[in-house]
């Protein structure tokens, strides 16, 4: 526990060395605010609905750019091989990235909290659906920064790292849109494997625990890949 | 401990379908400094990989301590100091900030990672760079904090692979130094194709070619082994002819203590033999030549060096024959 602990404090504050933790947090308020409030207004209604309805979207952009650097540029460096013969467990390694991850995720999350606050001062708000909203955004922040754990350990550089992740993503949100036109039986478990139709009782004020276990299981299914990546290097 | 500190049995590795080790297998003992040599893409780097745990063998295993190192292999790799080649190391970090996470990954903590931390600065030399960021730090100075991280936790094992590419001489003669003073009570396993490095510091020195392992002795060993003081006579017959060549070989294998005479070129009326002894024939020769006639034009001794044995040992065979007996 200790090792994850110092894996992920060095990556945290590693992204505040460089400009990519406040390009990234930057951009993430100024679109979601932009998108949310340029309809907010339009709508005429004191809900955050509408906020999170673009939290899949956004994040399945935003995450990549976080979790890119992780694993891939210290593969590209050598600096891999630096902390690979640290006395450290595969896993110790990738959790430790993947937490540090999740935490600068979490701090561009909190830092919308100011949005619902000035929404409840318009008007009259109903709490219930906002805290359902970010709790499933939190799971979708768990399932999204493990996929891009999973991409970085995978790809040899950052650039690979960011597309891979991109096409993972799009694809777990994509892929319940076209449930439509295919047959029942494929189309129901499309729907159930995509991020969005998971993501929908939470913007409507339900949490579900059926919906908790998906991104849970997303994010440990990702998390295990990516320790079976570090191993699988060490024999090739 | 275990006498041993570490044994590669059999070792093969394979990238894909190219054979970066094939069958190699050596023992280091403890307080044993172990130069690695061999050209680039012998398999030096490769074997180091094996020994940190950072590469598994295809074929073969390592024991370090006596402990297999398979998987993940935290036993071993606590026992173990790594400078990996460049001295890879995170630019963005101060060097302060670095050491820190260095020693907090080898579980030291408290007054005692303060007081490690301390002790490897003094020893490294690194006192004036610790609040510096690591990416602008000149080669010598990542070198040296490669070095510090290396023996943060005071491992029994050190594997340094080319600690001294890089550097500029009064740094090298530095990390030379420190080396040989950490050798005092640690097993160190050193690459380089430094030579003159390997006779300065090492005490035994295995040569990597191809992935094949071609020697492992001490350095005076080794270049005894290879036929190492060989005197060079050159004689001519009286009225400054070329000699009977035939008569000359025999009365230079009669002398006391011969192992080899070679015939080499003839030249300007003067005939040349290299001569390979058990025992110095010097003293006996002159007497001999004078005896049968025979001047001696040129006497010299020719030490081979360890550059030479290296370029024997890891040039193909066909070509360090030629150059044997030519």
């Amino acid at each position: 526990m200790n090792n994850i602990i110092t894996i992920a404090t060095k990556e945290f504050r590693g992204f505040f060395h460089s400009p990519v933790a406040y390009i990234v947090l930057t951009v993430f308020l100024l679109t979601t605010g932009w998108l949310f409030f340029s309809s907010f207004f339009l709508i005429g209604e004191a809900s955050l609905r509408n906020f999170f309805a673009l939290m899949p979207l956004m994040l399945v952009i935003f995450s990549p750019a976080v979790t890119m650097r992780l694993l891939a540029e210290e593969r590209k460096s050598g600096t891999f091989e630096l902390i690979a013969t640290m006395p450290l467990k595969d896993r110790d390694i990738i959790l430790g990235k993947y937490l540090s991850a999740c935490a600068l995720l979490i701090c561009g999350l909190f830092f919308t909290v100011p949005y619902a606050l000035s929404v409840a001062t318009i008007g009259v708000i109903d709490f219930g659906p906002v805290l359902s909203g970010y709790v499933g955004t939190l799971a979708l922040i768990l399932a999204l920064a493990a996929i891009g754990i999973l991409a970085s350990a995978l790809a040899k550089n950052q650039i690979s790292a960011l597309i891979l992740a991109l096409a993972l993503g799009f694809t777990l949100y994509l892929v319940g849109a076209f449930t439509f036109f295919l047959p029942e039986s494929l189309g129901s478990f499309l729907a159930y494997i995509s991020l969005t139709t998971h993501f929908e009782n939470f913007t409507r004020g339900i949490i579900d625990t059926k919906d908790i276990i998906y991104y849970l299981s997303i994010a440990f299914l990702a998390l295990y890949l990516g320790v079976l990546t570090l191993k699988a290097r060490r024999n090739n | 401990m275990s006498e041993e500190m570490i044994a590669v049995e059999n070792c093969s590795k394979k990238y894909g379908s190219f054979t970066a080790l094939k069958d190699v297998s050596f023992k280091v003992k403890r307080g044993e400094i172990v130069g690695f040599l061999g050209p680039n893409g012998a398999g030096k780097t490769t074997t180091m990989k094996l020994i940190t745990g950072f590469l598994a063998p295809s074929a073969g295993r390592v024991l370090v301590n006596g402990q297999e190192v398979t998987g993940e292999s935290t036993a071993t790799k606590a026992l173990i100091g790594y400078l990996p080649e460049n001295a890879p190391l995170y630019d963005e970090m101060m060097v302060d900030e670095f050491l820190d996470f260095a020693a907090r990954l080898r579980h030291l903590s408290g007054p005692k990672a303060q007081k490690r931390k301390e002790t490897v600065i003094k020893v490294c030399g690194i006192e004036g760079v610790l609040g510096k960021d690591i990416g602008t730090l000149s080669k010598g100075y990542r070198q040296r904090v490669g070095l510090a991280q290396a023996i943060i936790h005071d491992p029994p094992i050190l594997i340094l692979d080319e600690p001294t590419s890089g550097l500029d001489p009064n740094q090298i003669v530095d990390i030379r130094a420190l080396i040989r003073k950490l050798g005092e009570e640690k097993t160190i396993i050193l690459s380089t194709h430094i030579l003159p490095e390997v006779e300065a510091t090492c005490n035994r020195v295995i040569i990597i070619n191809k992935g094949i392992l071609v020697a492992d002795d001490t350095p005076e060993n080794l270049i005894e082994a290879q036929g190492s003081s060989g005197l060079l006579i050159a004689l001519s017959a009286a009225g400054g002819s070329l000699p009977d060549k035939e008569k000359a070989l025999k009365v230079l294998q009669s002398l006391n203590g011969i192992l080899k005479v070679t015939p080499l070129r003839d030249e300007d009326n003067t005939s040349y033999f290299m001569v390979h002894s058990s025992q110095d024939v010097r003293p006996y020769l002159l007497k001999a030549l004078i005896e049968n006639d025979l001047y001696l034009m040129h006497l010299s001794l020719k030490q081979l060096s360890l550059e030479e044995t290296f370029r024997h040992l890891t040039l193909d065979e066909k070509a360090s024959k030629e150059e044997n007996h030519e």
